[in-house]
């Protein structure tokens, strides 16, 4: 084995042009544990905790790029307002030493179905920046999951940054495990609220082959929504349409039984997810409405 | 390959490192430094809770490579770091935490052990530096705080009353001192 | 000489400070806060090399051939040995039946069986060698459950099982019995019938029957097993270990090592945790044959996979009960069968059966009984020894029953259980009296009178506190869902070695003047595992010997036997022996004294001489001479053995006896928020009530008690080893999936601790490790039933099982 440290971004993609099968390590909460436990024994492990800038983020007009190797604590500390949905995300994961140290990257590299960050990062809306010596480019997250633990990522290309729309409306994040911390995901479910579009977007994980959206309930929430004048007028969302919403959630899952909990278990705790979520993230709107209208 | 590093405020080296080794088995097996505890090798449990640059990481899960020119202080340096923050230095005793042989002791070592936070002890060094650092950021912590800052440290024999005990106690001294 | 559980006074004075009675803090202490305490995964030596497992992958498999050749071709590698290479012809261990190959033979039997060991100068070395052992299976159908196991067909687990003699004679004291064991499957089995439950039930008003099912939980210490072997010159080895129990472990591997038991020497390295997991062997053997092979120092730390695969688990069970009781509340009768697996080896199923049978009923007087208690042999996992044992299986069912009895009959559940509370005098179902105090009702009342936590604590000024709702961090509730449910239970536990087994500890204690100052040594081969036995042992000498100052020698095998940490019998039983010894030394001393100073105080004459703060008292207080000028140069010192009143075994074909010497009581309020719809608990409150007898160290027994209240907890809503029925493959050997109480799931724990002495021990104490872990579980469980108005006859409890999602 071999460990390389590149001392920039630059040595970083032509060592990974050179030695494409090289494992980035940055948080190293995935790839120490396949180490430790003899899961994975990589040619070449390649550190990018000296690339200081991938632990950098920068809030633009509509989205925060966000460096691929943020670590989680920071997340939750300083870009709530930005990435409220990430920031509840990024508040579930493991421990907070392991939230002092793992990032997106992480979670996007390694494409784990109960990667804490996916769901949020669907719902809100965001796109991967790759590169490679080849060049540079975004993959849209709903592009980015092909696979149980594949992605979209080409053999030579790393992780630089995530670009994360701003939250223009209230989004949320829950998660069931069977612990009260530090507890891998049975399944999570992320909403968010996009007034500005009239849209919803949301992100199922752990409850199907890779982290998904529930396209058919958040068409079916917009029409409702849309229909119902709920974005002007502001009314409480009915029990019936939330029911329907989360049914719906429910139905978009592909789960398995194992270990950590039963298929039946996953689809019926991410309706009720669903529900609740849209219920918090609904009020929420509400409320902010009526603060604005009030203001006026 | 070989690792130049700080630890406790010392300059360390580690020759013949293989490359899959972590912070964890340096400390313990290279340094003589056994103090950081491995129990899981998976970042579930804590006991290898040391500080890296500052911020509490799981040494197992940082891989030996990665602490390069990086500085790291272990539970064997803890009372040292708690003087040397609190503006003393690190060859001077510190004030009414000396119990005994075994010389002077962080605030938050000699509260575990006055509050009997401590029985097979395996926990302890982990759960004493994430407890101290916690202190210095927050404190004032509700016990509801404590709880959160403490949920990466898992302890099989206490039943965490008496290590939130001990967070208490410790957190109270500190605000008398202050 | 007092051997025998006749209390003497107790010498304590204002005169001695850091004796019994109070919360002094642990010798240990200071060495574990700044982490220099040497746990055995911290030991190290030069030229040391690094020991490695290979275990099979598969359940149960004959091995059709094993190629070492190219482990040993890898550079760095200085030894690899399977079944052949062991160096004599005992080849297998057991605490009670000797059935657990050193290394598989001919077949395994469980998944994660060793099957060779590999030497080498780096870990990774060595797990690459093993890695490049090839072993081949050829897999045999697995038994997993009684039916399989019993089946006309079942594959027998151990096909040439030759210890049904000696378990019938150990059982019968002497007289083997036909039909004790009904299938070589089963390891074990106990019926303990009294009075006739035939026509006790036509008196019952209410009937109630229930199946309940106990998941197979682990001790999860936090220090893997671990240990350093050191060959010595003179062809013997010195094993630096984590252990429970020293002798136990020296007598089972001596003959495997082919040395007499004086060349094997044991000294106990610090241990992270014990809980049962460490009374049976795991990497001793294999350390020392590795260490006598290479002629280097050899360490072994298996890692947290490997821990799981490495150490015996808590039984799982399947418990059928029937309950009876008259419409004002009196039981009648109680019937049950408690099948209990034991996996592929015996390990102490023999105990565990013991237990469950015996205290199947819990702390309720029953007159007509009728119960059996099996284990069986499976390919599943071998279980053994964990906190409370057999009684904490039974404990689940037993108290399940009770709440629903009360339920049927429309009583409070606590006054139900008052009413047919044990009380000192009562008998056991073994027939057994119960001849200490056994406040059954009075803990269930006093637990009951402690305040209620307040509702809604998660809600402040800042909206819903999710760290303090179901679901915790991860966001799942701001209040949705969430019912408040309060549960009951109460428990019994046997305390030490039952059975008629010879249970006895052993102390040496040494009394000197070092540095003008007198001085005891207590040395033991006590495993101080984290209970603090240490701290009491310290206690102890203070307050029997006067002195300030106590050295606690680490603990070895150049002193007699300890027995086990185990069955909350050390600080009775060892904790009985250093105060003997003590007593001893005390006397010794008086006579120097007397030979000494007799003829300058006709007080030396006296019977009541004391020995405080560092002189020789008369009991008015008088001070005769200074310890120091008493001793002079002289060195006093003791060993002794010292053993509690015998047991005896229970009868094979009723079970009746009096197989116990002691028990130890707890009740427990369990107070849940459950989100209902997602199936989510939080345990707000988990209060206790214990009788300990007498606290010695008041602080060490608090953390002993809620130490094992969260452990029920555990059990009760998250800890399972799940075991695939079709393999019998261990599915979740991690922390990632087997999951522990962190301490956001842990409540808060107040104790209310009551003392009443039992005349028949040490000082009156009471084993309190074990009691609290009986029934937190069930109370949890029965919380839960509250507020979700489920049924729940599995623990630990799911989601799914609380969303009908299974």
């Amino acid at each position: 084995m071999d460990f390389l440290r590149p001392a920039s971004w630059e040595e970083a993609l032509a060592a990974k042009a050179e030695h494409p099968a090289a494992v980035p390590i940055a948080g190293g909460t995935d790839v120490m544990v396949e180490i430790n436990f003899d899961h994975r024994r990589p040619e070449h492990l390649m550190d990018l905790n000296r690339i200081g800038d991938l632990e950098e983020w920068e809030v633009g007009e509509d989205s925060v790029r966000l460096g691929a190797s943020v670590p989680y604590s920071r997340i939750m500390e300083h870009l709530r307002t930005e990435l409220p949905g990430l920031a509840l995300a990024a508040h579930t994961v493991a421990s907070p030493q392991i939230r002092n140290r793992g990032g997106v990257g992480g979670n996007l590299g390694t494409s784990s179905p109960a990667g804490d960050a996916h769901p949020a990062l669907l719902a809100a809306g965001a796109e991967v920046e790759a590169e490679s010596v080849r060049g540079s480019r975004r993959i849209p997250i709903d592009a980015f999951y092909t696979g149980v633990k594949r992605n979209a990522l080409a053999p030579d290309e790393l992780i630089r940054a995530v670009h994360i729309e701003k939250a223009g409306g209230p989004q949320q994040y829950s998660k069931v495990g069977t612990r009260n911390a530090m507890v891998i995901a049975v399944c999570a479910f992320g909403l968010a609220l996009h007034p500005e579009t009239r849209t919803v977007r949301t992100g199922i994980g752990s409850a199907a082959p890779t982290p998904v959206r529930a396209r058919t309930a958040e068409e079916f929430l917009e029409a409702a929504l849309e229909e119902g004048g709920f974005w002007d007028n502001g009314k409480i969302i009915t029990p019936s349409l939330a029911g329907r919403f989360a049914d719906l959630c429910a139905a978009a899952c592909s789960p398995i039984d194992d270990v950590r909990g039963t298929a039946g278990y996953r689809r019926h705790a991410v309706g009720v997810m669903a529900r609740r979520t849209l219920t918090w993230t609904w009020e929420s709107y509400r409320g902010a409405r009526r603060t604005t209208e009030g203001a006026a | 390959m070989r690792i130049d590093f700080t630890v406790n405020g010392r300059p360390q080296e580690a020759d013949d490192v293989w490359e899959g080794e972590s912070l964890l088995y340096v400390l313990r097996e290279r340094l003589g430094l056994p103090g950081s505890k491995n129990a899981c090798e998976q970042g579930e449990c804590g006991s290898c809770t040391v500080r890296l640059d500052g911020v509490p990481v799981c040494a197992c899960l940082v891989a030996a490579g990665q602490v390069q020119g990086r500085d790291v202080v272990t539970v064997e340096g803890l009372a040292d770091f708690a003087r040397q923050r609190s503006g003393g230095s690190p060859e001077v005793t510190g004030t009414g935490s000396r119990t005994g042989e075994g010389g002077a002791l962080a605030p938050i070592q000699q509260a575990f052990l006055d509050a009997g936070a401590v029985q097979c002890g395996f926990c302890t060094p982990g759960l004493l530096v994430a407890a101290d650092e916690m202190l210095e950021r927050n404190p004032d912590p509700t016990d509801a705080d404590i709880r959160e800052a403490l949920s990466g440290n898992l302890c099989r024999c206490t039943g965490y009353e008496k290590i939130m005990d001990a967070v208490r106690l410790a957190a109270a001294r500190q605000s008398e001192e202050g | 000489m007092p051997t025998n559980g006749v209390p003497t006074k107790i010498t304590q004075g204002s005169g001695t400070r850091g004796g019994i009675g109070e919360s002094t803090l642990r010798p240990d202490g200071i060495l574990k806060v700044t982490g220099e305490f040497a746990y055995s995964s911290d030991l190290w030596h030069e030229d040391m090399l690094w020991g490695q497992i290979l275990r099979s992958t598969v359940a149960h498999a004959e091995i059709v051939s094993i190629d070492t050749s190219q482990a040993l071709a890898v550079p760095g590698v200085y030894a690899v040995m399977t079944y052949d290479d062991l160096p004599t012809g005992v080849r297998h261990y057991g605490l009670e039946i000797q059935d657990t190959p050193v290394l598989a033979h001919g077949k395994v039997r469980h998944h994660g069986e060793p099957v060779a060991i590999v030497a080498a100068d780096h870990p990774e070395t060595a797990r690459r060698a093993a890695a490049r052992i090839r072993v081949e299976y050829r897999e045999l159908p697995v038994v997993t459950d009684e039916a399989s196991a019993l089946a006309p067909d079942a594959p027998l687990v151990h096909e040439h099982r030759d210890d049904l003699l000696q378990s019938q004679l150990r059982s019968t004291g002497g007289t083997p019995t036909v039909g004790h064991v009904p299938h070589p499957n089963v390891v074990h089995r106990q019926p303990i019938v009294r009075g006739d439950v035939t026509s006790a039930r036509e008196r019952a008003d209410v009937i109630v029957e229930g199946e309940y099912t106990f998941g197979m939980q682990d001790q999860a210490f936090l220090g893997p097993e671990s240990g350093l072997a050191v060959p010595e010159e003179d062809g013997g080895v010195h094993l630096y270990i984590a252990t429970q129990w020293l002798h136990s472990d020296l007598r089972q591997m001596a003959p495997v090592l082919g040395l007499p038991e004086d060349k094997v020497r044991m000294t106990l390295a610090g241990v992270g945790g014990a809980f049962g997991g460490r009374e049976d062997l795991s990497m001793q053997i294999h350390a020392c044959l590795l260490a006598l092979r290479t002629g280097r120092p050899v360490k072994i730390v298996y890692n947290r996979f490997e821990s799981f695969f490495g150490h015996v688990h808590r039984h799982p069970a399947k418990l059928s009960y029937e309950h009876g009781a008259t419409a004002d509340g009196r039981l009648t009768h109680v019937k049950c069968r408690i099948v209990l697996d034991g996996g592929a080896y015996a390990s102490a199923s023999p105990a565990v059966v013991g237990n469950a049978s015996s205290l199947g009923i819990g702390p309720y007087v029953v007159d007509d009984v009728d119960i059996e208690a099996i284990a069986l042999y499976t390919n599943n996992p071998p279980c053994g020894a964990m906190r409370g044992f057999g009684a904490v299986q039974a404990c689940f069912a037993y108290e399940a029953q009770m709440d629903r009895l009360a339920a049927r009959l429309g009583m409070d559940p606590v006054e139900f259980r008052q009413l047919n509370a044990m009380e000192q005098g009562s008998l056991l179902p073994t027939g057994q009296a119960v001849d200490s105090p056994a406040p059954v009702a009075e803990l269930l009342r006093r637990v009951k009178a402690m305040p209620m936590p307040p509702e809604r604590q998660w809600e402040s000024s800042e909206g819903a506190d999710v760290r303090r709702l179901p679901g915790g961090l991860s966001n799942t509730t701001h209040g949705e869902g969430v019912v408040r449910g309060v549960g009951y239970a109460v428990g019994i536990k046997n305390v030490g070695f039952s059975e008629g087994f010879d249970d006895y500890s052993t102390a040496r204690v040494r009394m000197e003047v070092v540095g003008g100052e007198p001085v005891a040594t207590v040395h033991t081969a006590m495993a101080e595992v984290g209970q603090g036995g240490v701290t009491v042992h310290a206690q102890i000498a203070r307050t029997e010997l006067g002195v300030a100052r106590v050295t606690i020698r680490p603990a070895d095998t150049r002193v007699g036997s300890a027995g086990s940490t185990s069955a909350s019998r050390q600080t009775y039983v060892t904790g009985g022996a250093v105060r003997h010894a003590c007593e001893l030394v005390r006397e010794r001393v008086l006579e120097l004294g007397r030979r000494r100073f007799g003829s300058y105080h006709p007080a030396w004459a006296s019977a009541e001489l004391l020995l405080e703060g560092g002189k020789v008292v008369t009991d008015g207080g008088e001070v005769l001479a200074g310890l120091a000028d008493v001793l002079g140069e002289e060195a006093v010192e003791v060993e002794r053995e010292w053993r509690h009143r015998p047991t005896e075994p229970f009868d094979p074909r009723t079970g009746q006896g009096n197989g116990h010497v002691q028990y130890s009581f707890a009740a427990h309020r369990a107070v849940v928020e459950v989100d209902t719809e997602l199936g989510l608990v939080k345990v707000v409150e988990l209060a206790c009530a214990q009788d300990v007898g007498k606290a010695l160290n008041p602080l060490s027994v608090i953390g002993q008690i809620q130490g094992g209240t969260a452990q029920g907890l555990g059990m009760a809503v998250m800890e399972e080893i799940v075991v695939d029925p079709r393999t019998a493959r261990v599915r979740n050997p991690s922390f990632t999936d087997y999951l522990i109480p962190t301490i956001l799931d842990t409540p808060t724990i107040p104790v209310d601790m009551l003392e009443l002495a039992d005349d028949h021990a040490p000082y009156g104490v009471r084993g309190v490790g074990e009691a609290p872990t009986l029934s937190s579980t069930p109370a949890v469980l029965a919380a839960v039933r509250d507020a979700t108005g489920l049924a729940l006859d599995r623990t630990p409890v799911r989601p799914e099982h609380l969303t009908g999602t299974g």
